[in-house]
């Protein structure tokens, strides 16, 4: 069984602290919407509390629900190195990559899923599960009244058909989903909602850092200040390219000075992490302005720093559930590169709050020219920063989380 | 001071988008779904979208879209001049939407046909609405109240209530109106300008017409 130690890193501060950025309003709209859903309990349930998305959101969602008085608990589940592999086959055929395909995964899915099942409760009025990997044990609200959601955060835009045909009528025993894009609905019994995953900009991931802590990262790294920084964070993964953004740097490299930072880390349930790192040490072998930084999952400040200091930040994706990366980075008002595909569509518009591309020739090319055009690469990092603000900071998964289980305890009322 | 015999209760509106099951690829069959889809819909597509696009060219989804993925600049033009406040029911919204795609494709039957960009994806909005803790009897108490309310609540009252009153106007201009008998500047306050403003604009703007006023 593989361990999920809860990673260490700053508190969550009190829920009225975020006034001071998203408006006193806003905070007062939470604690009514709390009240309006007193005494009632809530569980949280995905498959790593360390690395990735989901695990950082709800490392610092789960404490603000508690704090406005919802019980809310978080489980793990638990699962060998099969287990993952397997799901992580499951997670690149949903994305549409290519997928080996042999029953026996289908029953180690069901036979560990069956075994959490068992292990844990789920007594709580709203059980949310996230993602594929514990999708059966929808199983457990056999008998029981309360409401359960299944909260995808993939792309499941071009899924395989067989592992999508053998999760759907797992997904329907749900009664609500909620999907980051549109493109990822299908045609399904139960209602999709639209909602977008969030940063904390509190967190030591985003909060302000002093310029001397992020000049002490740099010169930690080797990274020269002085140069134009190009900067990807994300885990050693498929989807997220990391070879091609190589490719992309070397074409920028033959007309500008640059440096190339590529940081991220793994997942406990990704075990792929450790291959592409592989072949990334041995694609950017030899450039001495490549920065391969296979940081631990706690290195919050570090990334935090990374992105700060970088003048460009780009994430070329093949496949992106949202990206919560892109988030970040137009948190800090940095020019983002993106690939247009998954929920960083929602995010980042094209000229408005940063520029989409859709190969690695492209991604290149708008690098260049965000390096040849300062003033422009400041006004998409403004507009991306407001942009943020408005839509995907973790006050508004507080408020739509709350919401949705209003909607569901209502029966769905229509306005 | 005047004071209102019924005080006004603000309430705060929560929502949710839900993703339907019809999709368009083309502009005639988008033409043609706009025609069938539900009344939450077209409502989720023109109000509810008001609230949510400040850095779109368009606040209205159907605008963006013809814009964005069609790049039918024309259309995207005559969808997003359509005032929602000229609509006090979603069927002649619907209608009046319908309309001018209808017309544009009768004059550019080709552009019916190109595959967009990325398909629009009809939604519906979930609606919760809880009362506030907050009343006002007399000016200097909405004025006061606008300030502390949520961007939400605010659209609520400014923009959505046109359907619920079925009348051209908005829960302020309403009450003040009829409350307090100050036609004139519940006329005022209607025109402050929603799309061209963000709602805290909107916000701004409503206290400045009404702070003159405070006193009387």
């Amino acid at each position: 069984m593989i361990a999920h130690p809860i990673p260490a890193q700053s508190s969550v501060p009190p829920l009225n602290d975020y006034a001071s950025i998203v408006g006193q309003p806003q905070i007062d709209e939470l604690w009514m919407l709390a009240r309006a859903l007193a005494n009632r309990s809530a569980k949280m349930v995905n498959s790593t509390a360390v690395g990735g998305g989901v695990a950082e959101i709800l490392n610092r969602v789960v404490p603000l629900f508690k704090e406005v008085g919802l019980a809310m608990q978080w489980d793990v589940i638990t699962g060998g190195e099969t287990f993952f592999s397997v799901t992580k086959a499951f997670h690149n055929a949903l994305h549409g990559m290519a997928y080996d395909d042999r029953q026996e995964w289908f029953d180690l899915f069901l036979a560990n899923n069956k075994e959490n099942q068992q292990r844990l409760k789920f007594d709580e009025d709203f059980v949310v599960i996230h993602d594929p990997q514990p999708l059966p044990l929808v199983a457990a609200r056999q008998g029981k009244q309360n409401h359960w959601v299944w909260r995808c955060h993939i792309d499941l835009s071009r899924p395989n058909e067989r592992v999508w045909k053998f999760l759907q009528p797992f997904v329907e025993k749900y009664d609500a989903t909620v999907v980051s894009s549109p493109a990822f609905t299908h045609p399904l019994a139960v209602p999709q909602f639209l909602i977008a995953p969030t940063i904390d900009p509190l967190a030591d991931k985003n909060r302000i850092l002093e310029p001397e802590f992020v000049e002490s990262v740099l010169e930690k790294f080797g990274i020269d200040r002085k140069r134009p920084i190009v900067t990807q964070v994300s885990r050693f993964d498929r989807l997220k390219d990391p070879l091609g953004v190589i490719q992309a740097y070397k074409l920028v490299k033959r007309y500008r000075d640059c440096q190339l930072v590529l940081a991220g880390g793994g997942a406990s349930d990704d075990p792929e992490s450790s291959v592409v790192y592989a072949e990334v040490q041995e694609a950017s072998k030899g450039d001495k302005d490549i920065f391969l930084l296979n940081l631990p999952p706690w290195s919050y400040l570090e990334i935090n720093a990374l992105q700060r200091a970088s003048t460009i930040v780009v994430q070329k994706s093949l496949r992106e559930g949202f990206g919560l990366t892109v988030t970040e980075a137009l948190w800090k008002r940095k020019p983002v590169v993106a690939s247009g595909v998954g929920g960083i569509l929602r995010q980042v518009l094209h000229k408005v709050t940063g520029m989409l591309v859709h190969s690695v020739e492209g991604c290149a090319y708008q690098i260049r020219y965000l390096l040849s055009n300062p003033a422009l690469a400041k006004r998409l990092g403004e507009a991306g920063h407001d942009h943020v603000k408005e839509n995907f900071l973790v006050t508004h998964t507080l408020k739509n989380y709350m919401v949705l289980f209003l909607l569901l305890e209502r029966g769905q009322r229509n306005s | 001071m005047k004071h209102a015999r019924r005080p006004f209760q603000f309430v705060d509106a929560f929502y949710l988008v839900v993703v339907g099951l019809n999709s368009a690829h083309t502009l005639r069959d988008f033409g043609k779904q706009l025609g069938e889809v539900s009344q939450l819909c077209i409502f989720c597509h023109t109000f509810h979208s008001l609230a949510t696009h400040h850095y779109t060219s368009y606040s209205s989804d159907f605008a963006q879209w013809t814009m964005a993925a069609c790049n039918e600049n024309e259309l995207a033009e005559q969808l997003g001049a359509i005032d929602v406040r000229a609509f006090v029911d979603l069927e002649d919204l619907r209608s009046a939407l319908v309309h001018v795609v209808d017309g544009y494709l009768a004059a550019h039957p080709a552009s019916g046909e190109r595959p967009a960009f990325e398909p629009f994806y009809f939604s519906e909005t979930r609606e919760a609405v809880l009362p506030v803790d907050r009343r006002a009897s007399n000016l200097a108490e909405m004025s006061e109240s606008l300030r502390h309310l949520s961007l939400h609540s605010l659209h609520y009252h400014f923009v959505n209530s046109r359907l619920r009153l079925h009348l051209r106007t908005n829960d302020f201009s309403y009450w003040i109106e009829h409350e307090l008998g100050f036609p004139e500047l519940a006329a005022q306050i209607n025109l402050v300008d929603f799309y061209t403003n963000t709602l805290d604009e909107v916000r701004a703007e409503i206290i400045d017409c009404i702070t003159p006023w405070i006193g009387r």
